[in-house]
Formats: C-alpha cells, sequence, structure tokens
C-alpha cells in the first residue's frame, strides 16, 4: 500500500482550524466559563463579584429542591425511553411483517419527528388542556378528574408521553432498518426448527436488534435528559410544586429567571459530570455484554 | 445610471445627516400584541412631536425574558438605555446600584419642570426609595379586580347587579352557583401569588416581610405565614376540594381564563388590565366588574390593594445626549393626555392625578362602567404600613416558591399553615442569598 506523505505541516492545521474554531467557541469556552462562575457569587448586572470557593455546590447538596429534581430526571428519562422504544419497537415489527403500503405507513410514522420540539408541547398542552381539552373532556366521560396543572403525577404523564412521541419517530425508523438487517433464513430456520412466533422474536430478533438497541438506549436518555427543554417550557414549566422540573430546566430557571448565575453554573458543572459518568458507564460495562 | 447614483448618493447623505442630528435611544419592553401596538403609537407620537430625538421602542418577550436580555445586554456593555422591568424584578433592580441611574436624578440633571408629587401616590410609592426619591417610572401599573358573569348570577337566583364583596359572600354565591347547576365551579384565580397571597396580605393589612414589606433594606425577611393568610389559604384548599374554586396553575394561571370565558367559572380575579380581554372573549354572557373581596372580620380591613405591572428604569453607561433624550422622553409620557390613551383602552392605572381627571373629564368611567374599579380600589384609602407594596430580592423565585408550596397544600402534602411556614423558610434563604450578593 502506497502511503501519501504530505510535507506540509500547516494544512492539517488550516483544514482542522474551522472545527477547532467551533468546538472551542462554542464547547470548551463556555464549559470554563461555567466551572469559574460556578465558584463565584455575582449580583444580577455583574457589578460585585465574590470567590466563595464550594460554596454553591455545597448549597445545591443540601437543597431538597435539587435532589429532588435529581428524581424526577431520572424517572423522567426512564419512563420516556422505555416507552419511546416500547411502542417504536411495536410499530417497526409491524411494519415489518407488511408486503404491501410499507413505505406509506413508514412516511406516516416519521412524521412527528420533523415537529419541531415547542410546537408538540403546545399540541399536547392543547390535548391534555384540563378546560379545553379533549383527553380530560373523554377521561370526564368516563369519571376521571384530569388536571396536570395540580397533580404532579398527571403533569409527569403529559411530559412524559409529549417527549416520547416526539421520540418514536427515529427509534422506529432505526428498529425498522435493524429488523430488516436481520437475515431472514435465521428466522426461517427457527421456523423449521419449530419456534413460534414469540420465541423467534425473542431468541432471533431481540438478541440479533441489541447493537440498534444499545445505541438508541444512548440517544434516548440523552434526548430525554437534555432536549425536552421546549416541551417542559410549553407544558409544565416544571411544575406542579417541581414536578416536572428536570435538572436542565433548572439550570434555566435558576440562571436566567432568577439571575443566580453562581448556582445555574454549579448545576451545569454537575449535568457535565453526570454526562462523563454515564457515557463511561454505558461504553464501559453495557457495550460489552452486547453481541455485535 | 449615472442620475441613480448621485440621487441615491445625496439620499445617504441626507439620511446620515439626520441620523447625526438625532440622538436615538433604545426603549426595550415586554409588550406584545395589543399593547405593543399601543406602545409603538405612543412613541410614534413622541418622534413626531419633536426632531431631536428618537426612542426605538423593540420587544423583548415575556417580562423575565426582558429584564435577562437587558441585565445580559449590560454585562456585554450594549445595554438600551430604557428597559421596562415588572414589579418583581424591582428589588433587583433596585439594588444594583452602579446599574441603573434613579428616574429622580435624571430628571433633577436632564428634566424641566419635573413634579413627583404629580403622580398618584399609590402607584409611586412602589417604586420610591424610603427618602422617597423616584427611582423608576411607572409605565404599566394595574391591579388585581374581580369579573363575575351576570348571566350565571341571574340563572343562580342571584342578584347580577350584586357582586361578593367579601370572601364570605364568595363561598356563599358560589355554592349557590354550584347547587343550582348554573355553572360547575364558583370561582377562578389569575397569579396565586399576586392576588390570593399578596394581594390578600395588603388588603387586610397583614405584613409580608419584615422591614415595611422589605422596602427597608436587604436584611428584610417574609412573614408571610399569619393568621389571615393561613385562613384564606385553609379555605382555598376546602374550597377547591369541594370544587367552588378552580386552580389556574402556576405564575399566571393561564387555566383561570378560560374557565371564565368558557362560562365554567363564573367568577375569576385578575388584573385591571385583563379588562380588554376579558371584554372581548365575554361575547356569550353579560359582565360584571367588582372589588378583590375580604374577610370583614378581620381589623383593618379593607385596605386598598397594590399594584402589579411595570415601570421604566434608565440604565447606566450612556452619553448626556442620551439622558436628554430619555428626561424629555418620560416627561411626554407623564403628559395627561398621553397617559389617558394608554390607561383608557389598556385597563393600566393612569400615574397621574391629572390623567385620571382628564379621563374622568372626557366621560370616559360614565361610558365605560366597571373601568374605573382598579383606580378606586387602589385608592379606596391612605396605603398603610403593610399595603405600600413589597420588595424582596430573588423574588422571581419565591413567587415560584408561593406557588409550588400552594400546589403541594393542594395535593394534599401539607396542610395551610405547613405551606406558608415552607414558603417563608425557602424564601428566606433566597433573601439571604441575595443579601450576600450585594454586600
Amino acid at each position: 500500500m502506497k502511503r501519501t506523505i504530505f510535507n506540509n505541516k500547516l494544512l492539517p492545521w488550516l483544514l482542522l482550524a474551522p472545527q477547532l474554531a467551533i468546538t472551542f467557541v462554542f464547547f470548551l469556552w463556555p464549559a470554563a466559563q461555567a466551572i469559574r462562575q460556578s465558584f463565584l457569587r455575582q449580583d444580577a448586572f455583574g457589578t460585585r463579584t465574590t470567590f466563595v470557593g464550594v460554596e454553591n455546590f455545597r448549597r445545591l447538596l443540601n437543597s431538597p429542591e435539587y435532589l429532588n429534581s435529581l428524581q424526577v430526571t431520572a424517572i423522567f428519562a426512564i419512563s420516556v425511553t422505555i416507552l419511546s422504544m416500547g411502542l417504536a419497537l411495536l410499530l417497526a415489527v409491524a411494519v415489518d411483517r407488511m408486503i404491501k403500503a410499507q413505505r406509506v405507513y413508514t412516511t406516516l410514522l416519521v412524521w412527528p419527528y420533523a415537529v419541531a420540539p415547542a410546537v408538540a408541547g403546545i399540541l399536547w398542552w392543547f390535548i391534555f388542556n384540563p378546560t379545553i381539552g379533549i383527553i380530560p373532556y373523554m377521561l370526564a366521560q368516563v369519571g376521571y378528574n384530569w388536571n396536570h396543572v395540580g397533580n404532579p403525577a398527571e403533569a409527569m404523564t403529559l411530559v412524559v408521553i409529549a417527549s416520547a412521541w416526539k421520540q418514536i419517530s427515529y427509534n422506529f425508523l432505526f428498529f425498522l432498518a435493524g429488523l430488516q438487517a436481520i437475515p431472514a433464513s435465521l428466522r426461517e430456520a427457527a421456523a423449521i426448527d419449530g419456534a413460534g412466533p414469540v420465541r423467534r422474536f425473542f431468541d432471533i430478533t431481540i438478541p440479533l436488534l441489541s447493537p440498534t438497541t444499545f445505541f438508541l438506549l444512548v440517544v434516548n436518555i440523552v434526548y430525554a435528559m437534555f432536549d425536552t427543554f421546549a416541551v417542559i417550557d410549553t407544558t409544565t414549566r416544571g411544575g406542579p410544586a417541581q414536578g416536572t422540573n428536570i435538572l436542565v430546566y433548572k439550570v434555566y430557571f435558576d440562571g436566567f429567571v432568577g439571575q443566580n448565575m453562581g448556582s445555574s453554573a454549579a448545576q451545569s458543572v454537575f449535568l457535565m459530570l453526570i454526562v462523563i459518568t454515564l457515557t463511561v458507564i454505558q461504553f464501559r460495562y453495557i457495550e460489552k455484554k452486547v453481541a455485535y | 445610471m449615472k442620475r441613480i447614483c448621485s440621487v441615491s448618493a445625496l439620499a445617504l447623505v441626507a439620511s446620515v445627516a439626520s441620523a447625526n442630528a438625532q440622538t436615538t435611544v433604545e426603549w426595550w419592553h415586554a409588550m406584545g400584541g395589543e399593547l405593543g401596538a399601543r406602545l409603538d403609537e405612543i412613541t410614534q407620537g413622541f418622534n413626531e412631536s419633536q426632531d431631536e430625538y428618537r426612542v426605538v421602542p423593540s420587544y423583548k418577550g415575556t417580562y423575565p425574558e426582558t429584564m435577562t436580555a437587558a441585565i445580559a445586554a449590560f454585562r456585554a456593555n450594549q445595554q438600551p438605555a430604557i428597559v421596562q422591568v415588572f414589579e418583581v424584578g424591582t428589588g433587583t433592580m433596585m439594588a444594583s446600584e452602579g446599574a441603573i441611574v434613579p428616574v429622580y436624578q435624571l430628571m433633577e440633571e436632564h428634566g424641566e419642570g419635573f413634579d413627583p408629587s404629580a403622580f398618584l401616590p399609590q402607584v409611586v410609592a412602589y417604586y420610591t426609595d424610603t427618602d422617597g426619591n423616584m427611582l423608576s417610572l411607572p409605565f404599566n401599573s394595574s391591579t388585581p379586580i374581580m369579573y363575575y358573569n351576570k348571566t350565571v348570577f341571574e340563572a343562580a337566583g342571584l342578584d347580577p347587579e350584586q357582586p361578593p364583596q367579601t370572601w364570605q359572600q364568595v363561598e356563599e354565591f358560589s355554592r349557590q352557583i354550584m347547587e343550582s347547576g348554573a355553572a360547575p365551579c364558583g370561582f377562578a384565580s389569575q397569579w396565586v401569588s399576586w392576588i390570593q397571597t399578596e394581594n390578600l396580605s395588603a388588603r387586610h393589612n397583614q405584613p409580608i416581610g419584615t422591614e415595611e414589606n422589605g422596602f427597608g433594606g436587604l436584611d428584610a425577611r417574609l412573614s408571610l405565614n399569619g393568621e389571615v393568610q393561613v385562613r384564606h389559604w385553609t379555605n382555598l384548599k376546602e374550597w377547591a376540594d369541594e370544587g367552588l374554586f378552580r386552580y389556574g396553575g402556576p405564575v399566571a394561571g393561564d387555566n383561570a381564563p378560560p374557565a371564565f370565558y368558557a362560562q365554567e367559572c363564573a367568577i375569576y380575579m385578575a388584573s385591571s388590565a385583563a379588562r380588554a380581554g376579558v371584554i372581548a372573549n365575554a361575547t356569550d354572557f353579560d359582565l360584571g366588574f367588582g372589588m378583590l373581596p375580604y374577610y370583614d372580620d378581620v381589623e383593618g380591613a379593607p385596605q386598598n390593594s397594590i399594584i402589579g405591572g411595570a415601570t421604566l428604569w434608565v440604565l447606566s453607561g450612556k452619553s448626556d445626549e442620551e439622558y436628554a433624550a430619555v428626561a424629555a422622553f418620560f416627561d411626554y409620557l407623564t403628559q395627561p393626555e398621553v397617559q389617558a390613551d394608554w390607561s383608557e383602552p389598556t385597563g393600566y392605572l393612569p400615574i397621574t392625578q391629572a390623567a385620571l381627571d382628564l379621563s374622568t373629564e372626557r366621560g370616559f368611567f360614565d361610558e365605560n362602567p366597571g373601568a374605573d374599579t382598579g383606580i378606586n380600589q387602589i385608592t379606596q384609602n391612605e396605603p398603610a404600613e403593610n399595603s405600600r407594596g413589597l420588595r424582596f430580592g430573588n423574588y422571581v423565585q419565591i413567587r415560584g416558591i408561593i406557588d409550588e408550596e400552594f400546589e403541594q397544600m393542594l395535593a394534599g402534602n401539607k396542610d395551610a399553615q405547613g405551606a406558608l411556614d415552607s414558603v417563608v423558610s425557602r424564601g428566606n434563604e433566597l433573601l439571604e442569598q441575595f443579601q450576600a450578593q450585594y454586600q
């Protein structure tokens, strides 16, 4: 094999420069700022600044609201992941069996992904509005009084449904592609050996889908933790009684609405640590058990 | 071609020349929709009235968004000269001495014939320091009032011309409305924090916090877990369970107005500035207006209610010419005609006595029954110690805490006393942090 040697030492750097500049300006610089800010106490306009050491972190760890937010985030992320992946798999299996109209269904199912999160939030806000929404109206017919404005569990249900709905399309596409990549011969062989459809699904399809499942698991948890801000902001705004105040929303609220930059920065640092830990755990421990 | 070039060059020169002659100042505000259009009209009136100064208004989103935008801009040295800040941001703005130019100082240096006594004391008191100096210019102030559905009142066998005056009557009327089947719910309310907690306290002359509700200094702490507030929250919980009261959600209570418009709840407590919107939506029923109710067995009730809304703050770091422009603009804004033209269609309170008199003279209040409810309510009597207003730091978050604890109470996790005690302890922690930020 012939290796091409570039003698120019500058060219590689020049070619990398745009990407490096973007990484620096939009990732490294803000991250460094957040870390710096997390050790400071500052008034809203930034006219008085005091170094307070780990005071911001200490306050957070002693704050029941923050611990509650951690718990809420965990419940939210797990529910969204299970619901969106579960339904997506179901739909993908259904579409995979189709002979006709497969394309039509695929297109229809992918539509929600094109909807902006804020718009999705507003849609679900209307559907679940306790006064004018269609679902509370139908629930009232069967004697259930839906009011997510006052009930944290119902609010959580609402944001989980709204967030999962948007993610189903994405998961569906990947599952469908994964299913179609499984050689028909394997399933046929199992069928000849006498395995029923359920047995074939669990013993052949699921294990062979595991790379896709693992990939989606990572993507979905990250989605639920970081990309659902708009859904929360347009539906519940973290309420009621902090019932849907996930970590990302709390960072925004404390920093931008409450003008408490120090605490907000400390929360972002924690978020950074959470992301790093999650990534390490997922790739080091879970990935090993996945059969590629 | 040559001619076109020279003409456009001329036009360019002319526009540069006029831009040089005029001092332009930016005004960031939070008035969207109909209100924004009104605001643009007013500004245009100023720009056309003279050719020395030009004010450029820009809409920056909600109140918190506008304030955040101004703060971020200030940190980046790109701040506007004027920013509209809602009343709960007052504590933060006031404490930020280096970032603001107090209005009294601006008017002393650049304004002519500015008379602080021309303003209605109930409005201005909220925005003056302990020495009586005006720090920001009240622009759109409102106060909560009661709207009610006369058609439902009649169907329930109540006198449609008699709105409930006391909380005891609100309860009694609501029950009658529900039991008669005239409507499925008695009353709804915007803003549990502003209306059912702060204004409730003011109307019964109960303290919201120490140090004259925070006017006295940064070491003020909350004390709104008193007997009257606990009694009211206890009632609200019972009424909510019975269905007499429907909670509209946190912050402004977005679910309350549709409940009133759809005739599900017969009474609706909301800002006086919601008037235009309520009238526009009350198409299928007759609308009545009343004052905010009170408990008649509490001594000193009813006191005047307190205001909400926003004021205009002047930010530091601008040139003398720009401040002169701001002073001229503020002078224009306080003229009776401008004030009356702004307050009449919007439902905001007039801020000067002259503007109020002008509206009365024009016959506005005769032609629009109920439009004077808000102004009558804040001028009902001289502000008492606890009905002047409130001023606390980090108050946006404290209002959030009020909503959360109220929700905890509604969910049955706490009783009223427990919820209000937590508001005080959690709020005080934020006040301590705020105090520390400014020391």
